[in-house]
């Protein structure tokens, strides 16, 4: 499997409120290489969740373009993943039910199913979980649960919305390197939208840095070293680090002088 | 297995304890009205064949009018609660409906469907009808919207969520309103089949009352009491299976 190639053209999406029009996102224009990891950063109402919708085919671009594979998105694609920040599991569904939901979705074989959900869920540690609910288990565990059900669909594009955010340090490390090596198996493109600067730097191939109202792509950080051994500890982990804070001041300050 | 036995042993302490009462408030009313528990049940055993019969009519008029009522009356409230348009034109009217006593319509049911099983039927069905509306009305509108994303970001399509999120998170609903409205049918059944028709545990029950003959009328009481226990079991025990998953968090916290 070789990850989707996902293109950006000068999208523009703009929403009709009662207070006249709003750009949530204006000129977007980024290309994503087949098995590259991006990171999106940026402050709140910079418009990276809607970014991710364009991506997911949730939403419509009001001008310009989103391409997958050169073919243009018009509604949700099964080789797709989305992992939104409420993991979107469900909760009367099992642990193998809900690994198996995208492909139960598809109409997949019964024993196609269970086999590729599990061998899903012990790729993310959790064999042996099968029978539980999602209640039942711990905020990593259920990060883990996400993951599977996105790698049971053997998608070539993963879109993530802040999908750690609600976990504790410790945990959040343990699940950003599950998703390094999983990324570095399974070579999809993903997308990450996070608020953290270490995650961006430890998950970003490249970082694009967002500034919001209107929405538009303040720069983009390139990080060759990630996924090396030991990167978080590096001095270029640093390095990239200050590079992704001082784009991320430089926009913030631009918005308060506006 | 112990989760049955254990209610198993909880019904049997109920029976003594009722059995207990009942036979002190006879000892000390001493009307033959309130016959005591032993006389009652002997006779509920000498006209077991009987009142098999009427039981069996009763039952199946429950049983038809709740599958009417849910039937028609589940899904009615799923589509209100889904949709905001639907339930703009649908709230106010049930809102409105749902407090009036749909026992009052017993006379114009009796008028329109004759004496026999019809209107006892549609009075039970109408009954269960807006309580199930109510409650699967709530259901809908609870549904997690994270669910419904999460299945439409996957490729759903419409009747994918409602497989895959609407019925499984309102179906211990459905069977909760169906246990709680047992007591409001079995009550609305004694009173339509009182009043109307020879047939059935509530005309059985009041044919004894007229005949003095009170054993005969609390063996009937003694009958319509299982059959309400028959239907209110049933419906926990949907309820309990479908769920599982609601449980699966408590035991969890509490762990």
């Amino acid at each position: 499997m070789t990850g989707a190639h996902l293109s950006f053209a000068d999208a523009r999406v703009a929403y009709r409120t009662d207070e006249g029009d709003l750009t949530a996102l204006d000129g977007i224009s980024l290309e994503v290489a087949p098995g590259e990891p991006i990171a999106i950063i940026g402050p709140s109402g910079c418009g990276k969740s809607t970014l991710l919708k364009l991506a997911a085919g949730l939403l419509s671009p009001t001008s310009g373009q989103v391409l997958i594979d050169s073919r243009q998105v018009t509604g949700p694609r099964s080789a797709t993943s989305l992992i939104l920040q409420d993991l979107g599991l469900l909760p009367w569904k099992t642990v193998e039910k809900n690994a198996e939901l995208g492909l139960a979705l598809r109409s997949l074989p019964r024993a196609e199913r269970r086999d590729r959900a599990r061998r899903a869920l012990a790729q993310v540690g959790l064999a042996g979980f099968e029978r539980r609910y999602p209640s039942e288990l711990s905020g990593g565990m259920r990060q883990r649960l996400a993951f599977a059900r996105a790698l049971a669909l053997d998608a070539d594009l993963l879109l993530m919305d802040e999908p750690l955010s609600a976990l504790d340090a410790l945990s959040r490390e343990a699940l950003q390197q599950v998703l390094l090596e999983l990324q570095q198996q399974r070579r999809y493109a993903s997308v990450l939208v996070t608020h953290s600067i270490d995650e961006a730097v430890f998950l970003g191939r490249r970082i694009v840095v967002m500034t919001p109202r209107p929405g538009r792509i303040a720069g983009i950080v390139d990080n060759p070293g990630m996924g090396r051994k030991a990167y978080r500890a590096s001095a270029e982990f640093g390095q990239v680090g200050r590079q992704v804070r001082s784009l991320l001041e430089r926009a913030l300050a631009k918005e308060e002088e506006s | 297995m112990r989760r049955a036995s254990k209610r198993l042993l909880g019904y049997l302490w109920a029976v003594v304890f009722i059995m207990a009462g009942w036979w002190i408030s006879s000892l000390a009313v001493g009307s033959p009205a309130l016959p005591e528990p032993v006389s009652a049940i002997k006779t509920f055993g000498a006209q077991a064949a009987v009142i098999a019969p009427q039981f069996a009519i009763s039952a199946w008029r429950v049983c038809v009018a709740m599958l009417i009522g849910a039937g028609l009356a589940a899904p009615l409230g799923l589509v209100s609660g889904r949709s905001s348009r639907v339930d703009a034109v649908l709230a106010p009217i049930m809102y409105l409906l749902y407090p009036v006593p749909k026992i009052v319509l017993l006379p114009v049911l009796l008028v329109l469907f004759g004496l026999g099983g019809a209107p006892k039927v549609a009075l039970i069905a109408l009954t269960v009808f807006f309580q199930v509306l109510m409650t699967m009305r709530d259901a809908g509108k609870a549904v997690p919207q994270t669910a419904v994303v999460s299945v439409r970001s996957l490729g759903g399509s419409g009747w994918d969520v409602f497989r895959h999120v609407v019925l499984p998170a309102t179906l211990p609903s459905l069977f909760t309103s169906l246990r709680i409205s047992t007591g409001t049918s079995i009550a609305v059944l004694f009173f339509a089949e009182s009043i109307a028709g020879t047939t059935g545990l509530g005309w059985y029950i009041m044919n004894a009352w007229g005949m003095l003959n009170y054993a005969a009328m609390f063996a009937g009481i003694i009958a319509m009491a299982i059959l309400g226990i028959i239907f209110y079991e049933a419906f926990n025990a949907v309820e309990y299976a479908t769920s599982a998953w609601r449980r699966a968090g408590d035991s969890a916290t509490q762990r």
